[in-house]
């Protein structure tokens, strides 16, 4: 399990200061922040680069619809019906109302990325408030918490989203309510046994024989740890919730039209397959693009964070 | 062996009770009034009454509970809304149709999952190592739904190679076998989709770590050959976890299924779920969640008890 707050201290010698500018020397030899290491080991991973500047492009992208979007997604110009990739004024074509795919899908970017990012959010800082107190007093309080959360976890976890989704009915909020409570089992139970697992360390054992109370030890020496697991479990669930939101869309479960979404998007091709492929194709490659980003950004988090693997 | 056996089986009985309060509790908690629904806006107050009588929704919870869990121990699962049929009948055929596609799909993710990832485990770096690697990584984030689109314009309606939809021609004298693979060979292939990446990708690394161990050089070093040592010595160690993922996967697929018939008309419990959803058809939502949901904790239950037959270290544990 990964330690990411341990000193590095000794690792780096000062040497003795000569010069008369020893402020800059001391600036040079400085332990680096834990930011710089961080960043340092991230950045060597040039995949992983690429799909977080590829992941922070579309999320711009869909914040910017409002601005860089050509035409309104709702509206449809019906002269120009499925009209393929590349129609002039229409780089992404038009789909079966003839409305612009490209305006859709920066809009719809907008609520596939929210129905991911938000719940993968929510769910991970109730699930780090679940696994943290499981963990670390363990006991009945573990036992109450953890025995509850396999009940969760035993159902399929698409079948417990989408009859979540089904019985509240559509709408973005029940969805994103819906995704949330699939994930609190599996996010808690990452960040359960990375409590435990920081518990039995020995820098906590000295905390405590130091005479650290247990809310220092808690939040100075575990929290900290545990946090790194359930960030890099995290990214990879973005990518994953964002095509299962997409799906929920697509059976009818997410918003409602003519609001666009990607899995929405996927579904309104269905009708033109032959005719018409790139309605659907567009959107799902979207899809595909950033599901994978996100899986290769948690990879690269996953090394970067990790002190036995990084360097 | 036999002590885990009766502590893994013991488990799995608070977690099944916590599940169908679960499932109870989740159409308890939808707005609106089921009684409303059942009678209509036209309903008088009485009437209304008398329904909710003679449904038992005036008992408290907990007696509702007791007396829905006792129905469903029996196999009643109560009355389809939209149908009128017992949801008995309606659920299991489906499920049954699932429990096929579940297979032929469980079939492609082994044969191509341990295939791809023992090939790619035992020849890291090669060509074909990163090509199927980074085609995996494609296949395990594309949406199932969306496949199965691309799979149906292709095969189906381009080529003409498979059926669209459904699960078996038209003409009823045609229910054989052969027609059901044809027709089961799309959707198979669109469900085992992930899983089969996943498996691929699980495969290679459990391979990647068991061939660096000690005890495969020293066999080298006796002069076996690379396929003795690979299928005979390195597959029981790199086994245990393939088979806990495989295990987890079999949930998936049946999770996973919904989409795919849905795309296909595949007549399966997902099908049924996401219709009867779109019906408000809550009894027969809830019988087939409890039951899908069952198996799957079976199918997870009968995992850890091979993988526990497999490696001794697991069940002294």
């Amino acid at each position: 399990m990964s330690v990411v707050n341990l000193p590095l201290k000794d690792q780096r010698t000062t040497p003795v200061t000569t010069g008369a500018d020893a402020a800059a020397e001391a600036r040079m030899f400085r332990r680096p922040s834990e930011w710089r290491i961080f960043w340092e080991a991230f950045s060597r991973d040039r995949l992983a680069l690429g799909a977080a500047a590829l992941i922070g492009l579309v999320c711009l992208a869909a914040v910017l619809a409002p601005v860089l979007s050509p035409y309104d997604p709702t509206v449809g110009d019906n002269s120009l019906r499925l009209a393929p990739v590349g129609t002039p004024g229409h780089p992404l074509g038009l789909d079966g109302q003839g409305r612009d795919i490209l305006s859709r899908l920066l809009w719809g970017g907008q609520v596939s990325l929210a129905i991911a990012l938000l719940p993968v959010a929510v769910a991970s800082i109730i699930s780090v408030v679940l696994g943290l107190v499981a963990g670390f007093f363990g006991g009945k309080v573990d036992m109450l918490i953890m025995r509850s959360l396999d009940v969760f976890f035993a159902f399929p976890a698409v079948l417990l989203a989408v009859a979540i989704a089904g019985v509240l009915g559509p709408g973005m909020l029940n969805v994103m309510l819906s995704i949330t409570i699939v994930l609190i089992p599996y996010i808690s139970r990452v960040a359960y046994m990375a409590t435990v697992t920081v518990k039995n360390e020995l820098f906590v054992d000295q905390a405590r024989v130091s005479g650290a109370r247990p809310r220092q030890i808690l939040f100075h020496h575990i929290l900290p740890n545990t946090l790194s697991p359930v960030i890099v479990y995290g990214s990879t669930l973005v990518g994953i919730m964002i095509v299962l939101g997409a799906g929920l869309s697509f059976l009818g479960l997410g918003i409602t039209p003519p609001k666009p979404d990607w899995g929405i998007m996927c579904a309104d091709g269905r009708n033109f397959l032959l005719v018409a492929p790139h309605v659907s194709a567009v959107p799902g490659i979207m899809l595909i693009l950033v599901a994978m980003s996100f899986n290769i950004v948690g990879d690269g988090l996953r090394d970067a964070l990790d002190p036995k693997l990084r360097r | 062996m036999l002590k885990f056996l009766v502590y893994r089986v013991a488990t799995i009985v608070p977690v099944l009770i916590g599940v169908s309060i679960v499932v109870f509790l989740m159409m308890k908690l939808i707005p609106g009034d089921p009684v409303e629904a059942i009678l209509g806006p036209a309903a008088t107050t009485e009437k209304i009454e008398i329904v909710r009588k003679s449904l038992g929704l005036d008992r408290p919870f907990y007696v509702q509970y007791f007396r829905w869990l006792w129905k469903v121990l029996q196999g009643d699962f109560g009355t389809s809304i939209a149908v009128n049929v017992p949801v008995s009948q309606l659920v299991w055929p489906k499920f049954w149709n699932t429990v096929l596609l579940t297979a032929g799909s469980l079939v492609i993710c082994i044969v191509v999952g341990l295939g791809v990832g023992i090939v790619s485990g035992t020849r890291q770096y090669s060509w074909f190592d990163r090509l199927s690697m980074s085609f995996t990584l494609i296949v395990a984030n594309t949406p199932a739904f969306w496949l199965g689109l691309i799979l149906m314009v292709v095969l189906a309606l381009y080529l003409g190679w498979f059926p669209a939809t459904g699960m078996y021609s038209m003409r009823a004298a045609d229910k054989t076998w052969a027609d059901l693979i044809h027709h089961m060979v799309l959707p198979a292939i669109t469900t085992a989709s992930v899983s089969a990446a996943i498996i691929a990708r699980l495969v290679r690394s459990s391979f990647l770590d068991v061939i660096r161990k000690h005890y495969i050089t020293a066999l080298r070093a006796k002069g076996l050959s690379e396929r003795d040592i690979i299928l005979r010595h390195g597959m029981k160690n790199a086994l245990p976890p393939i088979i806990n993922i495989v295990g987890l996967q079999v949930g998936y697929l049946m999770g996973g299924a919904l989409f795919t018939e849905v795309v296909f008309s595949w007549p399966g419990i997902g099908l049924q779920i996401y219709s009867s959803i779109v019906a408000r058809d809550l009894p027969v939502v809830q019988a087939a969640v409890l039951v899908t949901t069952f198996v799957f904790v079976l199918v997870n239950l009968g995992t850890d008890v091979v993988v526990a037959a497999l490696d001794p270290r697991i069940r002294r544990a």
